[in-house]
């Protein structure tokens, strides 16, 4: 199978097999084609050259609905769900004729019941997707694909948004689900979990199958080098000395009662210090970073940077007050694809007298040398201060924002998901540049849903659930499981993601 | 069908899009020519010749322009920050409402100040008209493309309204018009002979000037982020808001001023008739010209043309007048179709 | 104000709102569908001008009347498909499309009547639908006249309303459509295309559309006449917010808005000697404004409205 992007091949001449009954598993880093391939395994892509069979029988390329009748059905990493709409008809969507002129609810209805019993995945059909968690939603997903007949179900980072005891509890499906015959396509980049789940071990490296080996027996540092191709290894934290008071949270509290309201958040930050917050997507973590950015004023208590009050909403004061921010998504928040990179690189403080004069007429001169010596301080590799910011690779537009957001050495750095969706090479630069951040004196917090990421990399870490932040504990006082319990809330309560 | 952005896009091909466009809608355009059964040449050579053939055609189809480069600056404003005014005609009635208010007699200053008091009234006037709009999409989340459409036409039943009612001049013999401008308000013509008036040394000037402030000034900066990409834009410090309401003025504004000058330029007085759908034809202007407000003279001088030169056409060789119009709207589409073509490549795989 | 209740109390004002709500249904159901499916259609208005112009010309050139109403249908539906080959094609902006279609689709209408009727001074009739009085039920006072003795295109109308909202909540294709609006790869990931979908929504929608225009000049009315529409398609979108997307709030909000119409035209006899008969016709305009702001704070939009679907692209 090969696949090209324009120049890029995401995908060159790769060959695999699949077998009844087992767990193939796809390890790659990001970027490394894994989810491309499985696009063109289930229709959505169509590949420039090679072919995909059956039980001996070619499947037609590029349709979804010949990957759904040849029994191969896909959990997608953005789940494919319409929130407005119920339970039951998201799953029954394309399974009855389109010019029938009535549905059959009560032969769907029973056959889910029957279905979702079998495999233990218990669901409300009625309930709106917008009412279910993350955990939830993600059944519904596999419901979706086994509805449907599946003999091949392909999971594309599924673990990704779930605690680790929801990750158990999946893996313990995916096994009901082999041994009724069906085979599985595990894609991650997380290697124990691969260890832990998979029968094969597929290893995806640039676009190509580097190496395709059996789990039992595979080492995980003999995978780690296959993935990335050399050794990298991801940076781990020093213990420095706490320093002063930086940055003191008190307090803070949002209205609402949904998953998303912060609920007497408390915490201070200290020089040479990181601390993370764990918790599923949809908790609170948003409107924190949101309040912490300025971009939301609406609260009540406190936040206090180097002693001073902090600035309600306005997030060039707060960034003239010392704070670096780098947002969740770089596209959709962090810049303006279509401008250029100078101009992006000024926007936070576009009305300092550097740039403009009178907060009036930018003074392009300025800005673009200054654009150059960012460019060559944070290593990024582009066409110049006047080139396209859509035209970067993602690893280079994060370093445009560490560049945007560090240069000015902030005492306090908000860090939401800052090595999401990079390769292995700029997720090592990201965070060693947090790590220097932090060894210059900086406060810095570091918002992830990685446990691994937030164990090696850490001071301290705090959890988040339904809102309500708990103490910040010295890393490794609590085990991943613990926390893996507390971002489940404490009484195991199902959490509710954002509508 | 697969779409796929192009790697790069040279200058050359960006700045061609338009003019396939223009190309492709003259060839639509030649099927009801030919249905018509005249023969296309001798239609296209009319056309070009009522619009540019005499010194009287060129300062015609100038004249006609002017509210063009007006309403079309006004969406490209607007649209530049992805805020959908659609209303550039009521607005331009708005501003010609002011100027009507002022210029008939209420207030009399010696022309170079009565001139720039009437445009600035004509420009609050339209700003003020897409305060409705804007604030209800700032803060109500209201679609402005339903409202100020709407606007559009409770505006011309006010205009309706007052010059049949209470701005009615006495002087017109029954005809639904109000009073004139007086003579400190009009706008002198240019040249001798030929309509061509002090508006569109204005429109230039604005051309120019918003030219100056989306490239080069802070607000144009800001402007042009929350068009791209609002939530980018919010992070970034930029008060959106803020920015979508300050677009609004300044689009509804552009277009208010289109009306005082018609009114106090071209016809001296207010009518029903006062605009053949200038606003709309704005979007056409800003469409073909990109959103580039210097590209904007052009593009409103050729729709101006179209205009002029079918006049003539139809006079000549008996085709309805409304190909002009069929033009304008088929240039719209073109013009989306042939900027995406630039950018984006086909490839018939998926 | 007695005098305006008094109105309320009379068969004509309640037969006039349900001649008057017809165009207005069928565009709000076309509008309602499209946007279901995703895609925005401003082209509205001139798919209406459109409607009405190719319906009585098919009439007058010699036509039969179901005719030409299948003829507006299938000039609409012809409009929708450019629509959606600009919109869910090629994912352009459907804002700027809508408004496109809308002046090429209304100029166009101008030039083929000025084509076909070079000299007509005075605007030619055509023989409209007639009413159909049921029997018994057209006797019953006030809802006799006002429900059961209309003209068949008022009739088709009414059972839209129940024919699209079954379509749209109780069949498979109807799902499809939906889902379309709220998640098209949803749609795409069970194997349905999503593009055909939204055009098949989009060609129906404006068939729907034209049907409206069709019936002013073919049952309301009996001629052509420039300007026509005069903003009835914006109203149209407007409901439509108006509906929540809801094909019965639909039905509900095209009544109280020709209700107000039929109103005001009995209004200016009584009153209009000293409110002038503009503000009369001012009303739906700013009633629809209206609409909007009180609706606009709840309102659950589709969440895929405006959004395009590129198949296989790279996200």
């Amino acid at each position: 199978m090969t696949k090209r992007f324009g120049t890029l091949t995401a995908n060159d001449a790769i060959s695999l097999t699949l077998q009844k009954g087992e767990v193939l598993a796809l390890l790659g880093e990001n970027g490394a084609g894994k989810t491309t391939l499985m696009n063109i395994l289930f229709g959505h892509y169509q590949a420039d050259e090679g072919s995909i069979l059956v039980d001996g029988e070619t499947l037609s390329p590029g349709s979804t609905q010949a990957a759904i009748e040849a029994g191969i059905g896909m959990v997608h990493q953005h789940f494919t769900l319409a929130d407005n709409l119920t339970v039951l008809e998201n799953i029954t969507l394309g399974t009855e004729s389109l010019w029938s002129w009535r549905q059959d609810q009560a032969a769907a209805r029973i056959k889910l019941k029957t279905m979702s019993e079998d495999y233990g995945l218990l669901v409300d059909p009625d309930a709106l997707i917008s009412s279910l968690t993350v955990g939830e939603r993600q059944r519904v997903e596999i419901l979706k694909a086994l509805y449907r007949d599946a003999r091949v179900l392909i999971l594309d980072e599924p673990t990704a948004v779930l605690t680790p005891q929801e990750s158990e509890r999946l893996f313990a499906t995916l096994k009901s689900v082999t041994d009724k015959g069906l085979a599985v396509i595990f894609i991650s980049h997380k290697l124990h979990e691969i260890l832990a789940v998979s029968n094969r071990i597929a290893v995806l490296r640039r676009g190509a199958i580097v190496s395709t080996l059996n789990t039992n027996g595979a080492k995980r540092e003999q995978l780690a080098e296959l993935m990335v191709g050399r050794v990298v290894t991801r940076p781990k934290i020093t213990p420095l000395p706490q320093g002063k008071p930086i940055i003191g949270i008190n307090n803070v509290t949002t209205k609402g009662s949904g998953a998303t309201a912060l609920r007497g958040i408390d915490l201070t930050l200290h020089a040479h210090e990181i601390v993370g917050i764990a918790g599923v997507a949809g908790n609170g973590q948003s409107t924190l970073a949101d309040i912490l950015s300025g971009i939301q004023s609406t609260f009540t208590g406190e936040i206090e940077l180097n002693g001073a009050p902090l600035t309600r909403g306005k997030p060039r004061a707060i960034v003239a007050a010392g704070v670096g921010r780098i947002p969740e998504d770089r596209h959709a928040r962090g810049m303006v694809g279509e401008m250029e990179i100078w101009e992006n690189l000024i926007s936070e403080d576009i009305r300092s007298p550097e740039i403009s004069r009178a907060g009036f007429l930018i003074s392009s001169k300025n800005a673009k040398v200054r654009a150059e010596r960012q460019i060559e301080e944070f290593d990024v590799r582009c066409k110049g201060p006047e080139a396209e910011t859509k035209l970067l690779s993602g690893g280079n537009m994060q370093k445009l924002i560490l560049a945007r957001a560090l240069s000015q050495n902030p005492s306090f750095i908000l860090a939401n998901q800052p090595v999401r969706g990079l390769d292995e090479g700029a997720i090592a630069y990201v965070q060693e540049q947090l790590l220097d951040a932090r060894k210059r004196g900086a406060a810095i917090l570091l918002i992830s849903e990685d446990l691994d990421e937030l164990m090696a990399l850490t001071d301290r870490i705090a959890v988040i659930s339904h809102g309500e932040l708990s103490s910040a504990l010295p890393t490794g006082d609590r085990s991943i499981a613990e926390i893996g319990l507390m971002m489940a809330g404490q009484q195991e309560q199902e959490r509710r993601p954002a509508a | 069908m697969i779409i796929e952005p192009r790697e790069s896009v040279s200058l050359l091909r960006a700045s061609l899009a338009p003019v396939w466009a223009i190309l492709a809608s003259l060839i639509i355009c030649a099927v009801l020519i030919a249905w018509a059964g005249a023969s296309i040449p001798t239609a296209y050579m009319l056309l070009f010749k009522g619009a540019f053939g005499s010194s009287f055609a060129i300062k015609e189809t100038l004249t006609r322009s002017i509210p063009l480069i007006f309403t079309g600056l006004a969406v490209s404003v607007a649209f530049r920050a992805k805020f959908y005014n659609i209303g550039a005609e009521g607005q331009l009635y708005a501003g010609a409402l002011a100027a009507t208010f002022f210029g008939t007699g209420l207030i009399t200053l010696p022309p170079y100040l009565m001139i720039p008091f009437l445009i600035l009234m004509g420009a609050l006037a339209g700003g003020a008209l897409l305060l409705v709009p804007v604030l209800l999409k700032t803060h109500l989340k209201v679609d402005e493309v339903v409202t100020t459409l709407l606007l559009n036409f409770i505006v011309l039943l006010v205009v309706s309204y007052l010059i049949e009612g209470p701005w009615k001049d006495p002087m017109s013999l029954g005809w639904p018009q109000a009073a004139s401008i007086i003579d400190e308000g009009v706008l002198p013509t240019l040249l001798a002979k030929g309509r061509l008036h002090f508006g569109f040394i204005v429109a230039i000037v604005m051309a120019l000037l918003v030219w100056l402030m989306m490239r080069y000034t802070v607000q144009g900066y800001e402007i042009r982020s929350v068009g791209y990409n609002a939530r980018a834009a919010e992070f970034s410090g930029i008060n959106v808001n803020k920015t979508v309401v300050m677009t609004a003025m300044i689009s509804g504004g552009l277009a208010g001023i289109a009306g005082v000058s018609e009114t106090a330029g071209l016809k001296g007085y207010l009518t029903l008739d006062l605009s053949p759908g200038f606003g709309y034809t704005g979007i056409a202007v800003a469409m073909l010209a990109q959103l580039n407000p210097l590209a904007v003279i052009p593009a409103a001088i050729f729709l101006s043309a179209v205009y002029v030169g079918s006049d003539a056409m139809s006079r000549a060789v008996n085709i309805p007048t409304y190909i002009a119009d069929v033009l304008v709207g088929v240039s719209v589409l073109a013009v989306l179709c042939s900027v995406m073509f630039s950018q984006y490549k086909v490839r018939w795989k998926a | 104000m007695s005098e305006l209740f008094d109105i309320l109390l009379t068969a004509g004002f309640w037969a006039a709102t349900i001649r008057i709500v017809s165009p207005l249904i069928f565009g709000t159901l076309g509008e309602l569908i499209c946007e279901r499916a995703g895609v925005l259609n401003l082209g509205i208005e001139g798919i209406m001008t459109v409607g009405a112009m190719s319906g009585w010309m098919w009439v007058y050139q010699g036509g039969g009347l179901w005719g030409g109403v299948l003829f507006a249908a299938f000039v609409g539906a012809t409009f929708g498909l450019l629509h959606a080959i600009f919109t869910v094609h090629l994912g352009l902006s459907q804002h700027v499309t809508g408004i496109g279609i809308t002046l090429f689709a209304s100029s166009l209408s101008y030039f083929v009547y000025r084509m076909l009727l070079p000299d007509a001074t005075t605007p030619p009739k055509i023989v409209p639908f007639q009413s159909i009085e049921i029997p018994w039920l057209s006797d019953l006072p006030i809802i006799g006249e006002a429900l059961f003795s209309q003209s068949a295109l008022t009739y088709l109308a009414l059972l839209t309303v129940p024919l699209v909202w079954y379509v749209l909540f109780r069949t498979p294709v109807g799902l499809a459509v939906r889902m379309s609006g709220e998640n098209p790869v949803a749609v795409e990931a069970q194997g349905i295309n999503v593009l055909a979908i939204r055009t098949g929504a989009v060609m129906v929608g404006s068939a729907l559309m034209a049907i409206g225009g069709a019936f002013i000049t073919m049952s309301w009315f009996d001629a052509f006449y420039f300007g026509m529409i005069n903003g009835r398609g914006w109203i149209c979108v407007a409901l439509v917010i108006f509906a929540s997307w809801q094909p019965g709030k639909a039905l509900l909000g095209a009544l109280l808005f020709a209700g107000l119409e039929a109103m005001q035209v009995r209004a200016q006899i009584s009153v209009g000697s000293f409110i002038p008969y503009q503000f009369f016709l001012m009303l739906p305009y700013v009633m629809s404004i209206v609409a909007m702001i009180i609706i606009a704070r709840k309102t659950k939009y589709p969440q895929a409205l405006l959004v395009p679907f590129r198949r296989g692209e790279r996200v």
